[in-house]
């Protein structure tokens, strides 16, 4: 009876999951989206008429919490560009918060194994950010 | 070109794209690149940023309806992440050392390997006992069919698909791609994972890999919200168009059309590149 009762409960939990992360990456992506959307939007208010020209590539070398100081600051001041990328930061968090989430699920299906494997990954993405300016 | 002009071009550009990719079932990502490149004149560097954005924006979109229906194995997914997003950062940090000219011909060549790959034949091959390797990390799973009934399957050479699977992530990393194809050879060929799972779970992937590349896009520069919100937008609505017309015909035709147009258009990317003009 009672081993039954904890099966049901962790079969729940797992669709529970499913269900929370399929919702995480959906809205993330039409929050980001739209964020970007009404950036994009500033932007062409502003710079519509300018002339673009990407055809050379400018590297940057720039710390990552320095991009998000300086898209805050630009956010503030209602810079389009700085809202587009805001949406855009937004965008690359949905995947990280889905890890996290992962992360969440196998600890309380006390899947040790599956939470080493998670935090694995989650430290070679931290590792990414310092390979970044490490050059 | 005014930046309005540019952003309109680029918005009916990368719907094509998202379009075509859904389609074809190739991604966006790949197409949008030389379209931005040999068609816009934007450096590629550029390029790579937007489609990276584009196709974390595509996978983590159409992901989320297979997890919600359990076709997804998860912890294959996040087993194989590790081997991904190593192969990604790697692949990231080279593609802001190595030539241009290398990163379009190698581009050509991945373009013109996975249209190829897209019209093989798909046959469902089931394997019932895993590997001990598969049984010790729970790599076996199920997933449900139209009719309500739940498939099992084995997985097989772990290692095998774990190393193809850094590949697939290094090539993600340094083009920009989602590489499904090669994810997909890996799931299918390697490790015998039935198609529906080894597609959805690689689209599942595909966001976490980006990721990894894409702390290292926006430290080096390649992240241009000029370029990346048009082609964003575009291309997540041309690949939800694709998706609903995929419903509804065969596209083994359009395949082969589409196969052919890519074709031209990696051929063109690999004379570019050789010529110094990209």
């Amino acid at each position: 009876m009672e081993k039954s009762k904890t099966m049901t409960q962790e079969k729940f939990g797992e669709k529970d999951f499913q269900t929370i992360i399929g919702n995480l990456l959906r809205y993330g992506v039409w929050i980001s989206l739209s964020v970007a959307f009404i950036g994009g939007i500033v932007y062409l208010m502003h710079h519509g008429s300018d002339i673009e020209d990407y055809s050379v590539f400018k590297e940057n070398d720039r710390n990552i919490f320095e991009v998000f100081a300086n898209v805050y600051n630009g956010v503030i001041h209602g810079s389009g560009e700085s809202i587009i990328f805001f949406g855009v930061i937004l965008l690359f968090l949905t995947p990280v918060f889905r890890v996290l989430l992962s992360l969440f699920s196998f600890l309380l299906e006390k899947d040790y194994l599956y939470v080493t494997i998670t935090a694995i990954v989650i430290g070679i993405i931290i590792l990414s950010i310092s390979f970044g300016f490490s050059h | 070109m005014t930046v309005l002009t540019f952003t309109l071009i680029m918005i009916l550009g990368a719907f094509l794209a998202g379009f075509i990719g859904s389609l074809s079932g190739l991604g966006g990502g790949i197409i949008i690149i030389p379209l931005l490149t040999v068609v816009l004149g934007v450096d590629i560097h550029y390029a790579i940023g937007a489609a990276l954005v584009s196709v974390i924006a595509t996978s983590s979109g159409s992901a989320a309806a297979y997890v919600k229906e359990g076709i997804t194995n998860m912890r294959l997914g996040i087993f194989l992440e590790i081997a991904t997003t190593i192969g990604a950062v790697g692949g990231a940090l080279l593609s802001a050392i190595a030539p241009t000219s290398f990163i379009a011909v190698l581009f050509g060549l991945t373009l013109i390997f996975s249209a190829i790959n897209s019209l093989r034949k798909k046959e469902e091959h089931i394997v019932l006992e895993s590997s001990p390797l598969a049984k010790k990390l729970h790599l076996q799973g199920t997933y449900p069919t139209h009719d309500g009934q739940v498939v099992h399957y084995g997985t097989k050479n772990v290692i095998g698909g774990f190393s193809m699977m850094g590949l697939a992530g290094m090539m993600s990393g340094l083009l920009g791609i989602g590489s499904g194809a090669f994810k997909v050879i890996a799931m299918d060929n390697i490790m015998r994972i039935p198609f529906k799972v080894s597609t959805t779970t690689s689209n599942f992937m595909m966001g976490v890999t980006a990721m990894a590349s894409s702390v290292i896009y926006i430290q080096k520069g390649y992240i241009e919200p000029g370029i990346c919100m048009p082609v964003v937008i575009g291309v997540l609505f041309g690949a939800m168009a694709g998706a609903k017309i995929l419903v509804r015909t065969n596209p083994k035709k359009l395949r082969i059309f589409f196969a052919c147009l890519i074709f031209v258009l990696a051929v063109n990317m690999i004379y570019n590149g050789l010529n110094g003009k990209i």
